[in-house]
């Protein structure tokens, strides 16, 4: 008998663990904003060249993730809510995600590029380097503001979309990445703020523990009154009309209400109830992204079937 | 052990060779549709008729 992982009888990797590092429910966001990007461009696209385009934007997305996984394998063990993924699980080597998910980049980007065009397989290629040097590799464990600039790299997606229909940049997909980017910080520290003991065992330095649960409140507060901003302007744009405004305006009042509630609240008040307060923002907070994202490819469907121009 | 005698890897392995295979042909399959595509300029029934105006 030889001891090589042939022999791992016990712990082998399925196909399904292979998948588990791609982060597919992360996926599926990617798959959905990447779509909405993509349909909402003033160009039309051939619907396979679409279809091509974003199943390679979502496996970029998925490569970045096993990139993730194999430099965070350390913190993942420890956090509970990481603690089942394939590495820290022991079904997959850090060694394979770290192959999987540099072959899976250049493939992605690679076929982003033939499908579509070399602008966005461009973009493609600097949102995973954005993604895995800059975020998970450099800012993540040294500053609080990590769940800022790790927003930023889940905000690129709809842009990607847009420019594999455009091959460009525009004040739409802007606004498409400003509504991510800045909607990530008030989700993320509305789950910090509920979920206390994870990040701190795994000492990532969380807003919550370098500044403080006040200054927390007082930062979802200001990063919502801010998207709120964005969200309406978007409106206003080729993006927006009846539909997605008036979604737009009964969530960011609703979005408004959640974040003030929070920011007014002490923590006396949040131990009572459980943190009911930040747990109904958090959901909200699901919602709220999804739904503004439906409104934009309603617009985009009634503009395409000349429900209105 | 002959090459050709079932082993037990190949039992403890079926769910991952299978679903390479299946990647590699759905793969495949996607690169052709994305190939007849493009040389047709989106136009596959007509390209496929003979009839492509210039």
């Amino acid at each position: 008998m030889s001891d090589t992982s042939a022999d791992n009888i016990v712990n082998e990797a399925q196909f399904g663990d292979y998948f588990a590092l791609l982060k597919p429910r992360v996926m599926t966001l990617v798959v959905f904003t990447a779509f909405v990007g993509l349909l909402a461009a003033p160009v039309s696209v051939h619907p396979f060249v679409g279809f091509t385009a974003i199943l390679f934007i979502a496996l970029g997305g998925g490569a970045s993730g096993a990139l993730n996984m194999w430099y965070d394998a350390d913190i993942d063990a420890i956090m509970r809510r990481t603690q089942k993924r394939p590495i820290p699980a022991g079904k997959v080597t850090a060694d394979e995600a770290k192959a999987l998910g540099i072959a899976l980049s250049g493939l992605s980007v690679l076929m982003l590029g033939l499908a579509a065009n070399w602008f966005a397989a461009a973009f493609l290629a600097f949102t995973i380097f954005f993604y895995v040097v800059i975020y998970t590799m450099w800012l993540k464990r040294w500053t609080p503001q990590n769940i800022v600039i790790g927003g930023a790299a889940g905000a690129f997606p709809p842009m990607i979309g847009w420019a594999a229909a455009t091959g460009g940049v525009s004040i739409e997909s802007v606004l498409m990445f400003a509504l991510i980017f800045l909607w990530t910080p008030p989700h993320f520290w509305a789950l910090a703020l509920f979920m206390r003991n994870d990040y701190d065992n795994a000492k990532v330095p969380m807003l919550t523990v370098t500044h403080g649960r006040r200054a927390t409140r007082a930062r979802i507060f200001w990063y919502t009154v801010v998207l709120a901003i964005f969200a309406m302007a978007a409106g206003f744009t080729s993006l927006g009309g009846p539909v997605y405004l008036s979604v737009a305006a009964i969530l960011n009042v609703q979005f408004l209400i959640g974040a003030f509630r929070i920011w007014r609240r002490d923590e006396d008040a949040s131990e009572v109830d459980n943190f009911a307060e930040e747990r109904k923002f958090f959901k909200l907070s699901l919602a709220y992204l999804f739904l503004h994202f439906g409104a934009i490819l309603v617009e985009a469907g009634l503009v395409r079937f000349g429900v209105w121009a | 052990m002959s090459i050709g005698r079932q082993h037990e890897i190949h039992k403890r392995r079926f769910s991952r060779n299978m679903g390479l295979g299946l990647v590699l042909a759905a793969f495949v399959v996607l690169v052709f549709g994305l190939t007849v595509v493009k040389v047709t300029d989106g136009n596959v029934s007509q390209a496929i008729s003979g009839s492509v105006a210039k």
